[in-house]
């Protein structure tokens, strides 16, 4: 029967892109978030056998992470942008 | 070493560039020379006013004190910033679609524009804030005295006092003079924005030189500085997990309701767009203003002698190598570190002060229905929020006076995290969910304020000094539950830990309940949708009605508020939208909502929410709005079922059609079958008779039995055709229903004992008939001709066709209240269960040898039957064959 019009069940190589290119920003800060919390398990000093972990290489971690996070932020960007980008998943959320 | 006022020099010198650029900006603006000024460049810097004094100096304190737990006051805001989408995305819009002032005009915006709920967000804000006001202060002074006399950090050689009271006074005038030139935040402060950005950038090269000089110029390279860093006093991992998750998470719920990074994100915002290029380059600045924190902090600690406040060894390091350029440089970052943060801070809280404390007040007082001076309205709000500046800058000054030292003042900034922190269930709460209320966001903001201002800010003044130590010790009142430290008895957590879960908790718990056993107003209802669905709607709800308003009233407040060439402008515009030509639109719904908008940029929400309903009568919010803003997948679906019933019944329609062609076409072809049988069936004697009617005239010598025969022959040819002939108009008689039935009674059992007796009368071996009667008569009221025609018929067939070597036929009669049964039974071969469906047809023979029967005998017993009211049946049976003949008692009452 005829019911409201569906949008359609599978989009073309092009918008199926951009919205996956949108699910990547969404999932992006979960992933940063779950990276930053890993210096949680690190051993720490006067706890165990285990040597503490350096303060150099927390810092190196630490930058890494950032520096991929914004790469990767930068790049999801500049992909979502490209001409005609819609960003049909933007509308009709929330 | 720079002399004192060398460096007041350059310090005065700084500003007076701050002034030109934001005054260049300003004209450009005007001028329309937006391009770049409304870049995402600039928005970006803009948001570093995140980057307080307090992060510019005291980020290498916090390393050298704790190591890498410093940054995660960066990693909040970066993983907000990133995940833009989420939070951001949708803030940003509602700011603007709501023309949201502050983060308090936002709050009270969507919780039914609530000026109680304003107040309580402004006052707490002032709390939370100030005293960071005075953090800046302090900063600068220090950082002064230490330039002055690096032996001597925490006491400089000059008026400490002094200098604070002169730096407030020159930020007061910065902010007094570009936060305040227009009202309306579609007019954006771009002199502020562009000042901001500049102070970014310096801010950032200088914390970028010095940590390059520490790494190269000191350590040697960065090999070297690694080695050096594991070598350190810090250098080995000691994280406490509580805190670093907790700070992660706080400095991110700071990052949204800090008024002043809610005054840059959400309403300087020139372009939603801006917000995806600051969502990797906001973090890219927050990365490179804390990449050399850790290497500077290393080197301090190695370099300085103990004791040195670890706070400003962004200053002390170049100092004490002699590099005064490059001290003046650092200098002059955390002093646009602090500038900014400052006249951000004062604007966005003045603001909050002057729309929700200061304009009710005054509209109140004041008797606003009179005829008043074009744009006086206007005049008082901007001497409000110009007084308000200087307020809170001035009491920034005086929380700096008695704070004194700096102990006091160093966790400030977490402090004043935690308070602002606390806007974030209600904030949050009102874009994602509807049903969050009025009372829930209250009791929320006023549970979360209170556990923070027993648990953050009040002790933090120290022992004794606001809380007696009693209260530290055995809780307030004696109960032990109730310790500022130890809340409920749950010792052993961080001081900072504590306060913002027990705070954050406690403020959630009390605005989920809240809002789940409260009710909102229409208003909050409508607000809440609006918030919550700001995706989906592009239009807004009418919050008016139509009222009888007069737009005169309407153009005359509107001018006191935004002047009199906005005001016409504006009523101008509305009017040519409306489709005339004069210069006063009519009072729509939609132009009020609009009107109020306009008026909610200058004086927020819930002001030009009373303002306009004093003038329109009082906010009304109907039903039917109520249901205008109902989701447009409400109406689309409402709009799809509709379509779905037609869509049904046409159906419907299209399969009733469908039947009756079938119908027309069965019948159609009935009727051919009917024709072509009957020529058939009256071809066969009709050649008989043509044929011996022949030989009868034309042969010769015919005996006299021969003819008799051949006449005989013709004679019983017409009977049969005249039998069939009869059959069929009988047949037509009773299908068209134009019988009448000649109704008489009598018992039952005469009835059969006569059709018994009648179709036996032709047979030579008569068919033995079986009758089982009940005992008693069964009385009948109907057509007995009729009826005993169907039996006649019924014992014929069986007296001719039943094949069975003692042939024998039953009839039984009962009976029940309305019918009588009457079935006949044979013992013959029974009929082929194919053919059955079959039998009550016309011309429907089965096993008719001799072809003497037309095949019209059961088809008229089913119409004479149907006459009366009964019906006869096949009932299939294990030996022979079966009929049921049903015949009511009494005949229903003919319709004619």
């Amino acid at each position: 029967m005829a019911s409201k019009p569906k949008p359609p069940i599978f989009l073309e190589r092009r918008s199926y892109r951009k919205r996956r290119l949108m699910d990547a920003v969404r999932l992006l800060p979960v992933v940063g978030a779950l990276l930053w919390m890993v210096p949680l398990i690190w051993p720490v000093v006067g706890e165990g056998d285990v040597p503490p972990q350096q303060l150099s290489n927390a810092a190196v971690y630490v930058f890494g992470v950032w520096v991929l996070l914004i790469v990767l932020s930068a790049f999801l960007w500049r992909a979502i942008k490209a001409p005609d980008a819609g960003v049909s998943s933007d509308e009709g959320q929330g | 070493m720079a002399s004192i006022n060398l460096l007041i020099g350059v310090c005065v010198a700084y500003a007076v560039l701050l002034f030109i650029i934001a005054f260049a900006a300003e004209r450009g603006a005007a001028q329309g020379r937006r391009a770049w000024l409304g870049s995402p460049v600039v928005y970006t810097l803009s948001l570093s006013i995140y980057c307080t004094a307090w992060t510019f100096y005291g980020a290498v304190g916090y390393a050298a004190r704790s190591g890498m737990e410093f940054v995660t006051i960066y990693l909040g805001p970066s993983l907000v910033m990133i995940g833009w989408w989420w939070v951001l995305r949708k803030l940003v819009r509602i700011g603007r679609a709501q023309r949201a002032t502050s983060v308090a005009d936002l709050i009270s915006s969507r919780y039914g524009k609530s000026n109680a709920l304003a107040i309580l967000v402004t006052v707490m804000a002032v709390i939370g804030v100030t005293p960071y006001i005075a953090l800046q202060l302090q900063s600068v002074t220090t950082s002064l005295a230490i330039f002055a006399d690096p032996s001597e950090a925490t006491d400089g050689g000059m008026n400490q006092t002094q200098a604070a009271f002169w730096i407030a006074f020159g930020l007061a005038i910065f902010t007094v003079l570009f936060g305040t030139r227009n009202l309306n935040t579609n007019e954006r402060h771009d002199g502020v924005v562009m000042a901001i950005a500049v102070e970014a950038v310096v801010k950032l090269f200088a914390l970028v030189a010095v940590g390059v000089f520490v790494v190269w110029g000191i350590a040697g390279g960065p090999t070297q500085m690694m080695a050096q860093i594991d070598a350190s006093s810090i250098g080995a991992w000691s994280l406490d997990g509580s805190r670093w998750l907790a700070l992660t998470a706080l400095s991110g719920a700071a990052f949204l309701c800090l008024p002043r990074m809610f005054q840059v994100l959400v309403v300087e915002n020139d372009d939603e767009r801006h917000l995806q290029v600051a969502a990797w380059a906001f973090p890219l600045y927050l990365m490179l203003m804390s990449l050399f924190v850790v290497p500077i902090a290393v080197v301090g600690l190695d370099l300085l002698p103990a004791g040195s406040n670890p706070d400003f060894f962004v200053l002390s390091v170049p100092l004490s190598q002699g590099q005064d350029g490059l001290a003046m440089l650092s200098f002059l970052g955390g002093f646009s570190s602090a500038t900014s943060m400052v006249i951000v801070a004062t604007l966005a809280l003045s603001t909050m002060v002057s729309n929700h404390v200061v304009m009710p007040i005054y509209l109140s007082v004041k008797d606003t229905g009179g005829a008043s001076v074009s744009g006086d309205v206007r005049n008082v709000v901007i001497l409000s929020r110009r007084v308000s500046i200087l307020v809170i800058i001035a009491l920034g000054y005086l929380y700096y006076r008695m704070s004194g030292g700096s102990g006091a003042l160093a966790a400030i900034g977490l402090i004043s995290f935690v308070g602002v922190a606390q806007f974030l269930p209600a904030m949050l709460g009102g874009i994602f969910w509807r049903a969050s209320t009025r009372v829930g966001a209250a009791c929320g903001l006023f549970v979360g304020f209170v556990v923070w201002s027993f648990t953050s800010l009040l002790p933090s003044f120290g022992e004794g000094a606001v809380l007696s130590q009693s209260v530290f010790d055995s809780g307030v009142f004696g109960i032990n539950l109730l310790r500022p430290l130890a809340l409920f008895g749950i010792e052993g957590i961080d001081s900072t830990v504590h306060a913002f879960i027990w705070s954050l908790s406690l403020n959630i718990l009390a605005f989920v309940v809240g809002s789940l056993v409260s009710f909102p107003t229409p208003l909050e209802r409508l607000q809440g949708a609006q918030f919550v669905n700001v995706f989906a709607h592009t239009g807004h709800a009418k919050g008016w009605s139509a009222t009888a308003a007069a737009s005169e009233d309407l153009m005359i407040m509107a001018q006191r508020i935004l002047g009199p060439d906005e005001a016409q402008a504006l009523f101008r515009a509305q009017a040519l939208s409306q489709g005339s030509d004069g210069y006063l639109p009519d009072p729509t719904p939609e132009f009020l909502e609009h009107l109020e908008r306009e008026l909610a940029g200058s004086v927020g929400a819930a002001t030009a929410h009373a303002m306009v309903g004093q003038l329109v009568g009082g906010a009304t919010v109907s039903v039917q709005d109520l249901m205008a803003v109902a989701d447009e997948s409400a109406q689309l679906l409402e709009y799809s079922t509709q379509l779905e019933a037609k869509s049904a019944e046409l159906t419907r329609t299209a399969g009733q059609l469908r039947d009756a062609n079938n119908m027309l076409t069965q019948l159609s072809v009935q009727k051919d079958a009917f024709l072509s049988q009957i020529s058939h069936e009256l071809r066969t004697p009709m050649t008989s008779i043509r044929s011996f009617s022949e030989i009868l005239r034309d042969a010769e010598g015919l005996t006299e039995p021969e003819q008799t025969k051949y006449a005989s022959i013709i004679h019983q040819e017409s009977i049969r055709l005249t039998r069939l002939l009869d059959d069929l108009l009988d047949l037509s008689v009773l299908e068209n229903g134009q019988v009448s039935l000649n109704v008489s009674s009598g018992p039952l059992n005469d009835v059969i004992e006569h059709a018994v007796l009648t179709a036996q009368a032709g047979f030579n071996a008569a068919l033995p008939v079986i009758r089982r009667y009940p005992d008693r008569a069964v009385p009948m009221s109907t057509d007995l001709d009729r009826l005993s025609q169907v039996f006649i018929n019924l014992i014929t067939n069986a007296q001719k066709y039943c094949q069975s070597d003692a042939p024998e036929l039953t009839i039984e009669v009962a009976q029940d209240e309305t019918f009588a049964l009457i079935m006949f039974r044979d013992n013959g071969v029974p009929i082929p269960a194919t053919t059955r469906a079959l039998i009550f047809e016309k011309f429907a023979r089965i096993n008719d040898q001799d072809g003497s029967g037309a095949g019209l005998g059961l088809a008229i017993c089913r119409e004479i039957m149907t006459r009366l009211g009964g019906d006869v049946t096949y009932v299939p049976a294990s030996l022979g064959n079966c009929f049921l003949v049903r015949v009511p008692l009494n005949v229903p009452m003919p319709e004619t």
